[in-house]
């Protein structure tokens, strides 16, 4: 495996959200706009590549058998840094992320990257992987929120483009992000086949 | 460098020694955000009271006093001055009949109770639907707006339970709710405020925080 392809399989050919399926609650919950998708896919990205780094140095050292709740401290303690800096310099972005940014806790694309990649390769390697992941997701994201900001209120990173009473308001609710990944999957499967 | 052994003693140690660093660098990232996140939240209450009571020159929060609403919430109350006179109050209000949740408002009322302006503070009502409540009651349309209502001759309720003020379409748990923290603003501070003098009738010091 060279280190390009372990750096881009995160954006498409493993891409966490559109292959995998995984972290679907924030990327359900949070893509009701482009900018909130994107705050919380680098915020994501930040936790995935600090983790893995961090995982990936002390794999030697960690006995098997406590690999998991070790893994899980250095991820919430990185978590709990991105929610104390984020609420100290972009308290607004904090706010319409809110409940969802301790939530990266428990995404298990974070855990998932620590135990299946970062526990058995090195550092620069795992960085590679928890960069290509983490922006592959903070891509994925981004585009849901753009879509669903787009339909449900003519916006697009808070740029009118149509006015807000044509959205379809389906979208910005739970059931549109639904529909939305929907289409969004469908359309990229029928690219990786093409 | 081998693999270290799950011997009990080693599982110990590295949680251990995990835990404690983890510990220790979080409380140094808590240290050093500690300041701009309480400067954060100051600003932006500063803010909401600059919107809602505009042309002060007196330091509001320096003179802010707290009154208890018949719920039971604390509510804080920034008197706003330009010179001696008191322009208005900003009022720190909240409900809890929100349809998902609380609702934190700041209210501006001038002296006499009339509804300077609002600013939601703090909300997590549906987007989209109860979310407009951050326009809806100050736009252009009269029947919409709170915006210079005297509630003592006003009927403070949505439309649909026979008020003056129409709904927030499909949202209207979310607007009764917002109209209900307003109220609680208004009552609470008539009730204890001399109306003539405006000051308050409670002894100022005795509430601060």
């Amino acid at each position: 495996m060279n280190k390009l392809s372990i750096f881009t399989k995160g954006f498409f050919k493993e891409n966490a959200v559109f292959t995998l399926l995984l972290g679907m609650c924030p990327t359900l919950g949070v893509t009701s706009s482009a900018i909130n998708g994107l705050g919380m896919g680098l915020a994501t990205t930040f936790v995935l590549i600090m983790s893995n780094i961090v995982v990936s140095l002390v794999k030697d050292v960690i006995p098997d058998k406590v690999r998991i709740p070790a893994f899980i401290v250095i991820i919430a303690s990185f978590v709990t840094v991105v929610e104390l800096l984020m609420q100290a310099y972009v308290p607004a972005l904090f706010e319409s992320l809110g409940l969802f940014i301790p939530l990266i806790v428990v995404n298990c694309i974070v855990l998932g990257r620590a135990e299946a990649f970062a526990s058995k390769n090195n550092v620069f390697y795992s960085f590679l992987d928890g960069a290509g992941m983490g922006l592959g997701f903070a891509m994925a994201l981004t585009m849901l929120g753009a879509i669903r900001e787009f339909l449900g209120s003519g916006k697009m990173f808070d740029l009118v483009i149509f006015p807000e009473q044509y959205g379809m308001l389906v979208f910005v609710l739970a059931p549109g992000a639904f529909i939305a990944l929907g289409y969004l999957i469908a359309v990229i499967n029928k690219l990786k086949k093409a | 460098m081998a693999k270290t052994e799950s011997t009990l003693i080693n599982m110990v140690l590295a949680l251990l020694i995990i835990t404690v660093i983890a510990g220790g660098s979080l409380g140094m990232v808590y240290k050093v955000t500690k300041e701009p996140i309480a400067m954060a939240k100051l600003a932006k209450q500063q803010k909401a009271i600059e919107e809602v009571v505009p042309g002060f020159d007196n330091n509001p929060t320096d003179e802010m006093y707290q009154l208890t609403s018949k719920e039971g919430y604390a509510l804080q109350v920034f008197p706003c001055k330009k010179g001696d006179e008191l322009l208005g109050v900003a009022i720190s209000t909240k409900t809890d009949k929100g349809f998902s949740g609380e609702i934190k408002i700041m209210v501006g009322l001038k002296p006499d109770g009339t509804i300077l302006n609002y600013s939601v503070l703090e909300h997590k009502e549906t987007p989209g639907l109860g979310s407009k409540m951050n326009d809806w009651f100050r736009g252009s349309v009269a029947s919409q707006s709170i915006i210079n209502r005297d509630p003592a001759n006003a009927k403070m309720t949505v439309s649909k339970d026979g008020g003056d003020i129409d709904a927030i379409t499909a949202a209207t748990i979310s607007s009764r709710a917002f109209l209900d923290a307003i109220m609680i603003a208004y009552n609470t501070y008539k009730e204890n405020t001399d109306v003539q003098s405006a000051t308050p009738t409670i002894e100022k010091g005795a509430n601060h925080e």
